[in-house]
Formats: C-alpha cells, sequence, structure tokens
C-alpha cells in the first residue's frame, strides 16, 4: 500500500503548507502573488519545452497504426478515419482520440477461464470515467474564467449556465463537481482494487488524482460550506490575469490551499506522465497518414548501408549459375 | 513432438494454474519485485559466434541465457545507455512513447503473451515500463527521488537478463496500439531494445542466422541460386503433373515486366509451397511478362527483427536487383513483416525507385495509384483486381472440400491496412468462409505467437502459450461452423500456425490464400482436377466410378 499511502501523505503536506504558511506565518502575498505567478510560468514554458522537444526529434519512418481498410482499390470502401490517407482524415482521427477517446472506445476485457478459454467482453467504463473525468475538467476550468474576467464571454456564461442547471442547492450546484468526483474515484479504486491495473501503478499514478481529489475538494468546500467570501478572491484574479502585483486582501487560508495544490499541479504537469495532453496530439501512429507506398517519406537521418551487390553475389555464384541455366552478367 | 514441447494437458494445467493478474493474483506485489527465470523452452538460443562475426555485430561468443555469467563486453551498461540516448535523439516515437504513457492499463489484456502466459511483465505497459525504469534512472539529479516516486531502477545485469527475456516475448504485432488512447506502439520500443542489445552480443540465432542467410545467398533459407530454380522447377512438374499444364518461371530474366519477390519460405516450405504453385499457376495463365530472382530471393526481412541497418541492408537487394533486370514494378507474394517493411519502410529507406514505373496491371489497365511512389504491389491487390474485372474463370467448387476462415495477418492488418482484399478473393474462390470472433480478427487480430523470428523449434512451449489466443478463437468458429481451413497471406503464419494448430486444434489445416486461388482457377488446356494442390481429393470431383466419399 506503499505507492497508495505516500502519494497521499504528499497530498497532505502540499494542503498544509499554504495553511500554516498563510494562517501562522502571514504569507498571503508568497501564496497568492509570487506563487501562482511561478506556477503559471513553469506550467506554460514546461509545456512549450515538452511539445518542442519531441517535435525537435525526427520521425523517421511512417508507423500509422492502421485500424481499417486503407486506400487500395476504387471499389474497396477506405476507412478513411482509421486508415487516413489525407491530412484531413489524419485531422479527424487525433481530434476524435483527442476529443472522445476513440481508441479507449474499442477497450474489451478478456476473461481467462477453465477449458481454457478465453473470452471478450465489452468494457467500456474506463472510457466512460476517462471521458467524463477530462470534459469535467475542462469545464471546470473554462468556468473559472468568472473570476479571471470581469465581463464573462456569451460561450463560457453558457456553459456555466448548463453546468448548473440542475439548481439542487445553494448556491446551485455545478454538475461537474459531482461527476469529476465520481469519476475520479472510480479512477482510484480501480488502481487498487483490479490486480491488473494495480500491479501497474506507480506512486506518480495516484498522485496526480489525490492532487485533483484535494483541489475539487478544497473548492467545494468553499462554495458549498465554508462559503468564502468571493469579492478579495475575484479581485486577486482579475489582478493576476492583468499581471498586477497587488496584495490580496482578506480571504482565508482554504483558498490558498484551494490555490497552492492548482499550482502543484501546474508545476508538475509538465515533467509528469501528465504531459500526454500534448503527446496525444503529435503521436506518429495516429497523426502519419497511411500513404507511404503513395507517397515517400523522408528520413532526415536516412545513410547509404553497405550491402551486398549483385556482382559481389554473382561472382561468388557464376558457375553454379551458368551450370543451371540462369542468366549471367559477365561470362 | 518437440523436445521443447510439454503435453498439451501439462500446459494446459500450467497456464490454468499459474496465478498471474488476470486472475486476480499478485494484488501485493510490485512488478520489479517479480522474479524471472531463464529455462530450456522459455528461451530462443543465442547466435552462434561465426553468424555473430560474418555480420559484422559486437561480442562473438558462445553463450547460453541460463548462464549466471553472460561474458559480456565490459562498459557494455555504457553502451547501452548510450546507444539508447542516440536512439532517442532520431527518433521521435520512442521518446514519446516512453513519456507520455499514463499506465491506464487499456493494454494489459490485449497483448497474446499475457493472455498465454499469464506474466504481468507480458502486459504491454509493463514491458515499456522495464525500459522506462531505466529511462527515468537517466537524470542524475532526481536520481534518488525519482526511484521510490517514479519507479525508476539502475541497469544491472538483471534488469539486462529481463529485457532478453520480454522484448523477445513481444512480436511486434502492434495489437496494444489499436487499443492505447495515446496510440503508444510497443513494438517501436520492442525493435529499438532488440537493436540496443545487439550492440553487446546479446542476440537471437534463429534471427541472425536466416539474417546472414539472406545476405550471402539472398534469402534466409540460405538457399544458393542452382537449388532455388531447382525447387522451382520441381513445383512446376507437380502443377503439370496435376492440371496437364506446364507453367515456365524465368529466372533474373532481364527486361521481364514484373519482378516477382516472395519469401523463400514459399519456395521451400510445406504448406507455403503450394501457395507457391496458387502464383505460378496464376501468372502463367494470364500470361504475365515476370520473373523470379535468385538474388532478391527474399521477401522476408529479419533485418527487421534486428536492427534498423540491417533492414535496410537486406532490403536494398529488392530495387537493386528490380534495376538491373530492367523490370517496370514489383510484385510482392504473401507475406506479413515482409510487407510492413514494404509499405512503410522501403521507399524511405532504399528509395526513391525512379527507375521504376508505376504499377499497371498489364491485364486490365488498372493503375495502382496506392502503390505509385514505392512501385511494389500486393498480390492480394493485384489478384482482387483481376477478379473484379472478371479476368479469371473461377470454380469456387473446387475449394468444396475445405471449410475456410480466415487469419489477418498482424503486419498487413496493422501496418498496411489490408483487410478486404484477401476477404474478397476468398469468398471468390470458396464457397465455404466463416469468420473468427469480431475481437479477434481485422485490427483486432491476434498474432500466431511466433512471428518477429521468435519461431523457433526451441522456443516451442512459449510459441504454443504465445499463439492460444489465436487458436482458441480457432477453435470456437470450428465447434461453430466446422471449420478446418485457416487460410491466411503471410509466409510465417503458414509455417507457424501448422504446428500450433496441430497442437491446441488437430485436424486444421493451414493455407494460403493463393493455394485456393490455385485450386480454383480453371486454366487454359488443363486436364479435369481430381486432386487440390496437395494431392488431397475435391469433393464432388472425384475419378470417374469412384462416388464413395471420404
Amino acid at each position: 500500500m506503499k505507492k497508495v499511502i505516500n502519494p497521499l501523505l504528499v497530498v497532505a503536506v502540499l494542503a498544509l503548507i499554504p495553511y500554516v504558511g498563510v494562517e501562522y506565518a502571514g504569507l498571503d502575498y508568497v501564496f497568492g502573488v509570487v506563487i501562482p505567478y511561478a506556477a503559471a510560468a513553469v506550467l506554460a514554458l514546461g509545456l512549450l519545452f515538452r511539445m518542442l522537444d519531441w517535435l525537435r526529434r525526427p520521425v523517421p519512418f511512417n508507423i500509422t497504426s492502421t485500424c481499417g481498410q486503407g486506400q487500395s482499390l476504387d471499389w474497396i470502401r477506405q476507412d478513411k478515419i482509421e486508415s487516413p490517407s489525407r491530412r484531413w482524415h489524419a485531422a479527424v482521427r487525433v481530434l476524435s482520440e483527442v476529443l472522445l477517446f476513440r481508441s479507449l472506445f474499442r477497450n474489451n476485457k478478456a476473461e481467462f477461464r477453465k477449458g481454457p478459454d478465453i473470452v471478450y467482453g465489452s468494457h467500456k467504463w474506463l472510457w466512460l470515467a476517462g471521458l467524463v473525468f477530462h470534459w469535467s475538467l475542462l469545464v471546470i476550468v473554462v468556468r473559472h474564467a468568472r473570476f479571471f474576467l470581469a465581463t464573462l464571454p456569451g460561450p463560457v456564461a453558457f456553459l456555466e449556465h448548463a453546468d448548473s442547471f440542475l439548481d439542487v442547492t445553494v448556491p446551485a450546484l455545478y454538475m461537474t463537481d459531482a461527476i469529476v468526483l465520481t469519476a475520479v474515484s472510480y479512477l482510484v479504486i480501480r488502481r487498487i482494487v483490479d490486480a491488473r491495473v494495480r500491479i501497474i501503478s506507480l506512486q506518480t499514478d495516484f498522485f496526480p488524482l489525490f492532487l485533483i481529489i484535494g483541489i475539487v475538494l478544497a473548492g467545494i468546500s468553499m462554495r458549498y460550506m465554508t462559503r468564502v467570501d468571493i469579492m478579495p478572491v475575484k479581485a486577486l484574479a482579475t489582478g493576476l490575469a492583468e499581471f498586477s502585483l497587488d496584495a490580496p486582501g482578506e480571504i482565508g487560508a482554504l483558498f490558498y490551499v484551494h490555490l497552492f495544490l492548482v499550482c502543484s499541479l501546474a508545476v508538475y504537469f509538465p515533467f509528469s506522465k501528465l504531459v500526454h495532453m500534448g503527446g496525444i496530439f503529435i503521436s506518429p501512429t495516429r497523426t502519419m497518414l497511411n500513404n507511404s507506398r503513395a507517397k515517400r517519406h523522408v528520413n532526415p537521418w536516412n545513410a547509404p548501408v553497405k550491402f551486398r551487390t549483385y556482382r559481389e553475389y554473382e561472382d561468388e555464384y557464376r558457375e553454379k549459375m551458368k551450370k543451371a541455366g540462369i542468366p549471367v552478367e559477365k561470362q | 513432438m518437440s523436445k521443447y514441447l510439454p503435453k498439451k494437458e501439462d500446459l494446459v494445467r500450467q497456464i490454468e494454474e499459474q496465478p498471474g493478474p488476470l486472475k486476480g493474483d499478485f494484488a501485493d506485489r510490485e512488478w520489479w519485485e517479480m522474479p524471472f527465470e531463464f529455462r530450456e523452452g522459455n528461451f530462443c538460443f543465442p547466435a552462434k559466434p561465426e553468424v555473430v562475426e560474418e555480420l559484422g555485430f559486437s561480442n562473438p561468443r558462445k553463450w547460453t541465457p541460463t548462464d549466471e555469467d553472460w561474458k559480456l563486453p565490459s562498459g557494455w551498461e555504457k553502451t547501452l545507455l548510450d546507444g539508447m540516448r542516440e536512439r532517442l535523439k532520431k527518433y521521435r516515437s520512442l521518446k514519446l512513447y516512453l513519456d507520455i504513457c499514463v499506465r491506464c492499463g487499456a493494454c494489459a489484456d490485449k497483448c497474446h503473451f499475457f493472455l498465454g502466459t499469464g506474466d504481468p511483465k507480458n502486459m504491454p505497459v509493463l514491458r515499456a515500463e522495464l525500459v522506462r525504469s531505466i529511462y527515468r534512472n537517466d537524470l542524475p539529479m532526481f536520481r534518488r527521488v525519482l526511484r521510490g516516486f517514479a519507479g525508476a531502477r539502475p541497469l544491472t545485469l538483471n534488469v539486462l537478463k529481463e529485457l532478453y527475456m520480454y522484448f523477445y516475448q513481444c512480436t511486434e504485432c502492434r495489437r496494444c496500439s489499436v487499443f492505447c488512447p495515446m496510440g503508444i506502439d510497443t513494438a517501436e520500443i520492442t525493435m529499438m531494445i532488440r537493436e540496443l542489445l545487439q550492440l553487446i552480443g546479446v542476440n537471437n540465432n534463429w534471427i541472425l542466422a536466416p539474417v546472414a542467410n539472406c545476405n550471402r545467398t539472398g534469402n534466409h533459407l540460405g538457399i544458393e541460386p542452382h537449388m532455388f530454380v531447382q525447387n522451382i522447377e520441381s513445383l512446376v512438374d507437380d502443377i503439370e503433373e496435376l492440371t496437364g499444364v506446364s507453367v515456365e518461371p524465368t529466372f533474373n530474366r532481364k527486361g521481364a515486366e514484373i519482378l516477382f519477390i516472395t519469401p523463400s519460405g514459399d519456395v521451400f516450405g510445406d504448406p507455403g509451397v503450394y501457395t507457391m504453385m496458387g502464383y505460378l499457376m496464376l501468372f502463367h495463365h494470364i500470361g504475365l511478362d515476370y520473373t523470379i530472382s535468385t538474388y532478391a530471393s527474399e521477401g522476408g526481412n529479419f533485418g527487421f527483427f534486428t536492427s534498423n541497418d540491417m533492414m535496410k541492408k537486406l532490403n536494398a537487394k529488392m530495387y537493386h536487383e528490380a534495376e538491373r533486370l530492367g523490370v517496370k514494378w514489383i510484385l510482392g507474394g504473401e507475406c506479413g513483416h515482409m510487407w510492413r517493411v514494404v509499405h512503410q519502410y522501403m521507399n524511405t529507406m532504399n528509395g526513391p525507385a525512379d527507375f521504376l514505373e508505376e504499377p499497371v496491371s498489364p491485364v486490365t489497365g488498372t493503375k495502382f495509384g496506392n502503390a505509385a511512389a514505392t512501385k511494389m504491389v500486393h498480390i492480394a491487390e493485384f489478384t482482387a483486381d483481376l477478379i473484379h474485372h472478371d479476368k479469371l474463370r473461377l470454380d469456387p467448387k473446387r475449394n468444396d472440400h475445405l471449410r475456410t476462415t480466415f487469419h489477418d495477418s498482424c503486419n498487413a492488418a496493422r501496418g498496411m491496412g489490408m483487410f478486404e482484399e484477401p476477404r474478397y478473393i476468398l469468398n471468390k474462390v470458396c464457397n465455404s468462409f466463416h469468420e473468427m470472433d469480431e475481437n479477434t480478427i481485422r485490427e483486432q487480430t491476434f498474432c500466431c505467437g511466433s512471428g518477429s523470428g521468435i519461431n523457433a523449434e526451441e522456443y516451442m512451449e512459449m510459441r504454443m502459450k504465445g499463439g492460444f489466443p489465436r487458436a482458441n478463437a480457432v477453435r470456437k468458429v470450428r465447434e461453430k461452423h466446422k471449420v478446418d481451413s485457416l487460410v491466411t497471406i503471410c509466409a510465417i503464419d503458414r509455417a507457424t500456425l501448422t504446428p500450433l494448430m496441430r497442437y491446441w486444434n488437430p485436424g486444421v489445416s493451414v493455407y494460403g490464400l493463393h493455394e485456393l486461388v490455385g485450386n480454383a482457377l480453371v486454366m487454359d488446356g488443363e486436364k479435369k482436377r481430381t486432386e487440390d494442390l496437395r494431392e488431397d481429393p475435391i469433393k464432388g470431383f472425384e475419378d470417374d466410378g469412384e462416388d464413395d466419399e471420404t
């Protein structure tokens, strides 16, 4: 259980740091202004660095994973998405991976039975939990814009309105808050309960999940329970958005816990598996076209290799070839 | 039966009783604590010193994986790590696929070797973690922190042994890459690790011996030119005996329109030779102006399982010979990994082939636009086009003694996207064709368990385990539809599915697609056929006076 407890402890410590810092040391400015700017910078520059670091490395060969019929004879129907031959096919393919988790949707579950026998069952839970988890996070991030902007753009206002349309609590419950907690719980529980996923899980797999749970819990309790005064929060956020260096007003430690955990996530992001957010856009098996016989793909480091030429071959076997009636170059 | 193969009952018991995460075991273990052991039957013999020398690879010596001391060159750790750094710079795929795995587990139960062995390190994610753990350790600043937190570990002899074991239990079939939400392709990682291990002489004789043969004689089996011709001529005789038609292939003939290249297994191996007969009959029937080369007499490329340079070196002969003979384009026979190389690598490595022309079928006039640059056409595309244009007279009843199913070869499926052409042909040449379970065909097809150069005799036990998911799917379609014939478009499949079927599904035979084409093809001037190419009687075509059906 070390791999579950350790990251949990790390998150707990991370949550305590701002609490102590603000409550006892009065470091509001550090946690409210300095760290957020630093974290945002690390996130932006780190992600940029990671992307450029990947992109500067060549893709020597065309390694498309063809998951459908490739372009072939005219009368054979091509699966344009799973075996793309044009750029827009591949764009749809990659976007459907990013937006809909297309490959994960194929997921099935193999079960071993006496016989021996293997049976395959449909298993869409991981896809469903993963998808709603990521989408909820996105919605949550986007609707935080209301803290940073003086006037909300239409789509964001709509999103916020839609997210809270159930209106069952005061203030209105955001559905995504409930959904993200459910989904993230599933993702944690399966890592503990399912033997397969458990053995592959590392501390680094639990850590971001716990961190996100911490962030969400702090956020939820601010909104629905402790009711943090929103005016100074908004003042701080709009200030940050305008690169102001003003000191924050009186907000309360819980807010700083929330903010600091977000900053931790931002700093952790570029240097962990979370960079899959960028990597998924450039995964060669999905981005490349299955047209490698129609159009030559160029390998920038392709260098000549010495191979055994026909002449060398004939020199060794000429007599045998002549005897067998095989034409030769040199009699 | 091989001395390396346990009795079926014993293997079944072993498979059913061995613990595994598939059955909920090992829940309290960390994967790096799990022991592994080399024993007879679970490794391929290392390459013989003379083979390693001939190829110019490093550290030729006599050794075996069960030895305590692998006689590695001093500083082998540095060689490997430097080699890895170099390849991380050369391949975005490697770097990206070591970086972005989220360990979601979707790939876990997709690997045939995991399903057959239950060994957690055969889950594609853990196979890659074997490497990622070393890769993460390569950041000196964070080494101490990462070791516990991110599963990093130093490269030790034991880790090396683990790499050798598990990267030869991956057949580069890419099934996991289909399910991975990030598109991570374990084959990319396996190829790199195998290439790295060559640097310190940790290798496989079943791969390197054919590579050396292919380099010298032109084909994996080491057949010299006169023997190569002789063997095809004996197939010509067989064809004449069966059909009364005399087909006349030519060899190394300059000025032919088309160069035909197929795996040498089709020339020498049973049941590959029957597929070869099918090709020869087809080409004769349509009057194709083609020639076969004894120099480029190998379609397959075990260099692909060795290193990038070796793959390129062996593949270079195809274009070299096509240019020398002055053909217009190249036609390729049925093979899996050959076509991965031809489709996705050849033109990049050894092209552009400007001396060739865009392939056009001389019979139908169809332009093969999908092969416009590489100028090499797959025989299934070629034949499907012939049938579609009604250029062949086919009598599918001549395959009525076979009830078929189709095995998609990993590389033709996931490295080429060839699904419909072989099915179209199969449906035209036989009357009984039934698909296996949808989770086991097309892009989800299971490997034969012996691909990527591990079809060695001494590896039989592992091969039967790795091939079990495929065999299991065949068993089911057999129970449902009485299928007795497994049709493939891959030479390695023909060689490896045969023992796999004999072991798990006795009574199921393995056929090449063009063998069935040969059976069904009504040739000009042929005599009445009573037997198929294997000289098995055809139902309803027996000799007059003999009506009993056996």
